[in-house]
């Protein structure tokens, strides 16, 4: 019984005294190496004032994060705009999966990094860039997703609709939808994922601000523990993100809602 | 007797293709005239044409040569006037027993109706099939019969002109089964509905049926008896069993589906 509660929590942490213990050691091996107790005192620096702004290149880490969320949400807003009705297009007609399905099987393998150069050429500007890149980044999972939902929708309901004679609108919003807006809060649920991944990349790239810039900046600055700092704050907020995401994703799939 | 059909069934084919220029004739001539407030039961062996014949006459699928004609007009499109009750129910799951009716009613009665009264018809045909207590629940909180008489209700909320089952009860235990034949035997004498019903069910067949349709076997299947029930209504199981009416009829169709057109294979 008891250990039922302890495990959790337990475990856990006897692994994080080995974590420690093996870090301490590399620390030891290698000389300049953050150890754990300079980076938990750094980590108190950091989070102590996180929304000083001394101007371009001195933001505290709050507005690091809160620049790179603002784009990853950006792009992955457009990318929602624009890839749930692309997916209910390819999902309810085969002339346009026929006609857009080879694109998408091209462009989908392509690292959204290798978008930035030509971005950067054409917006001319930093932010417009990354959140174009977060956009590529994360439609594909949407719109495959999306059709998929679509395309799960069985035959009797699709029935039922013809015998009532719904609207295609009607048909959308009353019978495809209700069905597919798990999947497409799955292809959501994937896309933030890889978003929150890219991000950090493409800032490094860009520059300016951002918690991939600042990562890369204090690398350039030698302050390896911040470097530490923004590995484990971006998987603390990639963790959050997507258990956010999962719960939004809950509360809209009827399968969840105590039904079958 | 009315002169003219109600529903007219003139000369139909249905040839599926199959690729490859293939095809599968399924239904090869079939003609039926059915009249109004009839039940008409449609027998025959698995894979016969038996659901063709019923999405034929739906508008979900479409026919080959011939025509068919409800009041005179070409069958082209599914439409409410032709309702169908699904063998799976194909209630929508994300909908309440109410809301899953009175998305059809708003749909097909809408404008005629203020919210009012599509709460009253929508209760109206709940309480058709005793469902008052379940109105709230979804489709996943019931059990296969609640659902299939939700489904019929929502079939009949549209008060369509004619009303399709396709092995409505088939997944349903004896019990359920029965159950839902005195329902339907007993809406119907309500409401007066034509019924087109589709079983594997001989004792089904006669019970419900004015008419049992007994179907050959594929390919080119069609009609090959037309069984005449000459029961009276209400009917009562319990008292049919030893009618001579009754197993007159049931050893019609034992005979025709056992001895005229066995199926070998299977
Ligand atoms: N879309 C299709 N393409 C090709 N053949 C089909 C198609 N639909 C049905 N068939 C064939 O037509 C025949 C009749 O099918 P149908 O579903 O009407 O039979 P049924 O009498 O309803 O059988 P069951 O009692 O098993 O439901 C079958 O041989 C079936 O394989
Ligand atoms: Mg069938």
């Amino acid at each position: 019984m008891i250990s039922k509660y302890i495990n959790p929590v337990l475990l856990p942490l006897l692994l994080l005294g080995v974590i420690i213990a093996i870090w301490s050691y590399i620390a030891v091996l290698i000389p300049g190496f953050p150890t754990p107790g300079e980076v938990w005192n750094e980590l108190l620096i950091v989070l102590s004032d996180p929304l000083y702004d001394n101007g371009a290149g001195d933001q505290g880490i709050a507005l690091q994060l809160g620049n790179s969320l603002a784009r990853v949400f950006g792009g992955f807003a457009l990318a929602i705009a624009v890839g749930v009705p692309m997916g209910l297009l390819i999902g309810m007609s085969k002339n346009a999966y026929a006609a857009m399905n080879p694109y998408i099987q091209i462009l989908k393998p392509v690292s959204p990094l290798a978008w930035l150069p030509l971005a950067l050429f054409v917006f001319k500007e930093v932010n417009t860039t990354a959140i174009f890149v977060i956009f590529v980044t994360s439609i594909w999972p949407i719109i495959i997703n999306t059709a998929l939902g679509v395309r799960s929708v069985s035959e009797d309901y699709l029935n039922v609709a013809r015998v009532l004679q719904l609207s295609p609108f009607e048909k959308v919003f009353q019978i495809i939808l209700p069905v597919a807006v798990p999947f497409i809060f799955t292809g959501m649920r994937l896309s933030l994922g890889i978003a929150w991944l890219v991000i950090v990349a493409a800032e490094m790239l860009t520059g300016g601000v951002g918690i991939g810039f600042w990562i890369w900046d204090e690398y350039n600055n030698l302050n390896y523990s911040h470097i530490i700092i923004g590995i484990i704050l971006i998987g603390v907020i990639g963790y959050i993100l997507d258990a956010l995401m999962g719960l939004i994703a809950d509360f809209f799939d009827y399968r969840k809602r105590g039904l079958k | 007797m009315s002169a003219k059909p109600f529903l007219k069934i003139d000369h139909v084919d249905k040839v599926f293709p199959l690729g490859g220029g293939k095809e599968y004739v399924a239904l090869r001539d079939v003609k039926l005239d059915i009249r109004q407030n009839e039940i008409v039961s449609i027998i025959g062996h698995s894979g016969c044409g038996k659901s063709t014949i019923l999405n034929l006459i739906a508008g979900l699928d479409t026919i080959s040569n011939g025509t068919i004609l409800l009041e005179d007009k070409h069958i082209l499109s599914p439409g409410p006037e032709r309702a169908v009750v699904f063998q799976n129910h194909s209630l929508l799951p994300w909908l309440s027993v109410y809301q899953n009716i009175e998305m059809a009613v708003r749909k097909v009665l809408g404008e005629d109706l203020s919210p009012s009264e599509i709460r009253e018809h929508v209760m109206k045909y709940i309480s058709m099939v005793n469902l008052d207590h379940a109105k709230d629940k979804y489709p996943g909180e019931i059990s296969g019969g609640m659902k299939q008489r939700v489904g019929i209700a929502r079939a009949l909320s549209i008060q369509p002109k004619v009303l399709l089952m396709d092995e409505p009860f088939g997944a349903l235990d004896s019990l359920t089964r029965a159950n839902l034949q005195d329902h339907l035997m007993r809406i119907q004498m309500q409401t007066g509905n034509t019924v087109i019903i589709i079983t594997h069910d001989v004792d089904e067949a006669v019970l419900l049926s004015d008419r049992v349709v007994m179907m050959t076997n594929g390919p080119e299947a069609t009609i090959g008896e037309i069984l005449e029930v000459n029961l009276p209504r209400p009917r009562n199981r319990l008292e049919l069993q030893h009618n001579p009416e009754y197993l007159r009829c049931r050893e019609a169709i034992i005979e025709f589906l056992y001895s005229k057109f066995a199926k070998e294979d299977e």
